[in-house]
């Protein structure tokens, strides 16, 4: 109860905190720069050149240290010891290189970089082309698309139920191995079979990301003109030839987009492998080598922040090609 | 004509069948999870889930009673008894282990020189003999059984009570309510500088805003946590409040900016005119038309905060009261990762809330997604 009131007046007072600064600094400048009286047009010129930054502070103040600063201190900090005590030059990026665990997350996040973004473009295509077609597709797309609200650890718990393992005299209770064996298989521990089981993984994140692709791709077929599909049609195509060469080219944008997004997803994926293996067993990606690095028995800040500069590294080429595109559209 | 009409309705078929199979395939992760936090654990233990419906068929086998126990009826000597206990209902009987299920139920064998040996249906039996049975030990009956499907809410009970999760489910609302909140508010007045007001710098700005979206939130955890604890706020509430706040901002900032600079051009330009004030447009006539994405961003953040891990291990702390749900989750997967009633109960409490509000907000979720990306290409 205590915490319930304690949320509470949080919010009241942040609530009541931005409100009153934002009106309150208002205020001040219509006091200082009064539209009215003499010098009334100046006043409103020169206030409307400080208003903006009265709208913006709070924002840019949070932006600032929450993400800019963090990016400068990280890359401050993986040029030194593990406390932060001595300049150690790139001593911390030339250990990368060498370090075995590092190597290994390097390569499985380059594997989920191939395969996920591919596989949840791929099925969410095809979800959203089948639910547009048929009667119940609302339906449908709502329960593709709710992997979306589930939690990666929720989903990791959901799927490694499914990955579960008993010994083969025993009845299997995991959906997968139970398949297996009525296919004449025998039961395997999925979560530790080399190198298959980085792919056991990748499924639970293309589970959760198919319905984003599904629902996106979906507004971009309905947006393609009629025209050009009915001209098709007329021509003779058959449908697969109709969706491989008329659809999916004119959303190829929308594609891009999507790839794009799920790849930063994918940078960053740290909870489902933290749960369902913790990086045991060939699964290590950079993201949980990172927080190893940096609440093991003695955290080394060093080594944690030179990983952290690497994903930074990762993501800079998608940071740029959305600010080009975002440009290019406000123009 | 016939021929075409022939292939469509086919082809309508082949659409809906495939398109069955990949909800199917989508759903039935989590249809299992829900479906086994109402199992107790000896039936999650003792056969998988989509068995659950059909009642599972156990085998085993039971002593008759012993020479103690025979009495005599018209110069028999009898021993009787049941075989079944419960709800169960017997499928087959059986005297030897090789041979379990010899006999249908209602059926009569004769065991030993003379003893006659009789189960019926409702699990009664009858062992008979003319002369004086001579046993120390009961005769086995192996039985194969079947057990009606049955659920329980004895899990949820537990987890809510016993396992703590009552406790975090408060922690993950407490952290969750204001880290929605308050971005929200702070983007919109962002949102509203960068899409209508006049100054230099802001197309790089808005540019950098982009820019921001794709940070990898693993780049703040330790200048965050170092600047926290310097200053003084150290692990809690407060700090992972600041945190999903600055998270937060950039897509709020993003989405509502690009809402905002759709809207009506002269609906704001008279209202200049008419001598309103910045803030009053803003209050009057921004806010209240900016509502879809407001509402679009507000499910946003709601499931990232509620959903998030990472964060939470951070900027929280990790002692029994200081757990958020995925905290729990985790620790549960990590000590009791045999005990799926525990588990798949948990997993579901805490995917219920996210869940709820999708179901129920879709619309606008729909549409945030929508504005945020799309528009990129």
């Amino acid at each position: 109860m205590e915490l319930f009131w304690l949320a509470i007046s949080t919010i009241v007072i942040g609530v009541f905190g931005c409100v009153a600064w934002f009106w309150g600094s208002n205020m001040v400048l219509d006091a200082i720069y009064p539209p009215r009286g003499e010098n009334a047009g100046d006043n409103i010129r020169r206030a409307n050149q400080v208003r903006p930054w009265l709208f913006l502070g709070p924002a840019l103040l949070f932006l600032g240290l929450y993400l800019v600063y963090p990016v400068i201190d990280s890359l401050w900090r993986s040029l030194h010891n593990a406390d932060g005590s001595r300049f150690v030059g790139g001593s911390n990026y030339s250990w990368l290189l060498g370090d075995g665990k590092f190597r290994e997350s390097m390569r499985n996040n380059m594997l989920w970089l191939l395969v996920v973004p591919a596989l949840s473009t791929f099925f969410g295509l095809i979800a959203a082309q089948l639910t547009d077609r048929i009667k119940w597709g609302n339906i449908g797309k709502s329960l593709i698309f709710m992997p979306m609200a589930i939690s990666f650890v929720g989903a990791g718990v959901i799927w490694k139920f499914i990955y579960e393992y008993r010994a083969p005299d025993e009845t299997q209770i995991g959906l997968l191995n139970w398949i297996v064996t009525k296919l004449g298989g025998d039961p395997q521990i999925w979560l530790t079979l080399l190198p298959w089981n980085n792919f056991f993984l990748m499924i639970v994140l293309v589970w959760i990301q198919t319905g984003f692709a599904m629902v996106i791709l979906s507004a971009a077929l309905r947006g393609i003109p009629e025209e050009t599909i009915e001209a098709a049609i007329l021509d003779g195509a058959s449908p697969m030839q109709v969706f491989m060469k008329i659809k999916v080219p004119q959303i190829m944008g929308t594609i891009a987009v999507v790839w794009t997004t799920i790849t930063i997803v994918v940078l960053k994926v740290f909870d489902i492998v933290f749960v369902m293996t913790n990086g045991q067993w060939g699964t290590q990606v950079l993201a949980n080598l990172m927080y190893d690095w940096m609440f093991r028995g003695s955290p080394d800040y060093g080594r944690g922040s030179a990983i952290a500069i690497v994903l930074m590294i990762l993501v800079t080429p998608i940071m740029v090609w959305n600010i080009r595109n975002a440009r290019k559209e406000v123009r | 004509m016939e021929g075409m009409a022939g292939q469509k309705s086919s082809l309508t078929w082949a659409v809906n069948i495939a398109a069955f199979l990949l909800v199917l395939a989508w759903t039935i992760p989590t249809l299992g999870l829900f479906v086994s936090s109402f199992r107790d654990r000896d039936q999650i233990a003792s056969t998988g889930w989509w068995q659950s419906f059909s009642g599972s068929e156990q085998t085993g086998f039971v002593r008759t009673g012993t020479d103690d126990d025979a009495t005599q009826v018209d110069g028999m000597y009898v021993i009787e008894g049941n075989v079944l206990e419960g709800e169960q209902s017997l499928i087959a009987w059986g005297t030897g282990a090789r041979q379990p299920a010899e006999f249908q139920p209602g059926e009569t064998t004769q065991i030993e020189d003379g003893w006659d040996l009789t189960v019926n249906e409702d699990g009664s039996y009858r062992l008979s003999s003319a002369e004086p049975f001579e046993m120390r030990r009961g005769e086995r009956i192996f039985t194969t059984t079947e057990v009606p499907p049955k659920f329980t809410t004895a899990n949820y009970r537990r987890v809510l009570t016993a396992e703590g999760l009552g406790r975090a489910f408060m922690n993950t609302m407490t952290v969750t309510i204001p880290a929605t909140v308050i971005p929200i508010l702070i983007a919109a007045f962002a949102a509203y500088a960068l899409a209508w007001m006049e100054f230099p710098g802001r197309a790089i700005l808005t540019a950098a805003v982009v820019g921001l979206l794709v940070v990898p939130l693993q780049v703040s955890l330790i200048p965050l946590l170092r600047l926290h604890n310097d200053l003084g706020i150290g692990k809690g509430y407060l700090g992972i409040w600041l945190a999903h706040t600055g998270f937060g901002l950039p897509l709020a900032v993003y989405l509502l900016r690009n809402y905002m600079v759709g809207l009506p051009r002269e609906v704001i330009e008279s209202a200049r005119v008419d001598g309103a004030t910045e803030f009053q447009i803003f209050r009057r006539i921004i806010l209240p038309l900016s509502f879809p994405a407001l509402a679009s961003f507000a499910i946003f953040q709601f499931l990232w905060v509620w959903n998030d891990l990472l964060v939470a291990t951070v900027f929280l702390g990790n002692t029994r009261e200081q757990l958020v749900m995925t905290g729990v989750l985790r620790e549960l997967m990590g000590s009791k990762g045999g005990e799926w009633e525990i588990l798949a109960t948990s997993a579901f409490i805490s995917i219920a809330v996210p869940l709820i509000v999708f179901f129920a907000m879709q619309k606008y979720l729909v549409r945030g997604l929508l504005a945020g990306s799309v528009k990129g290409g």
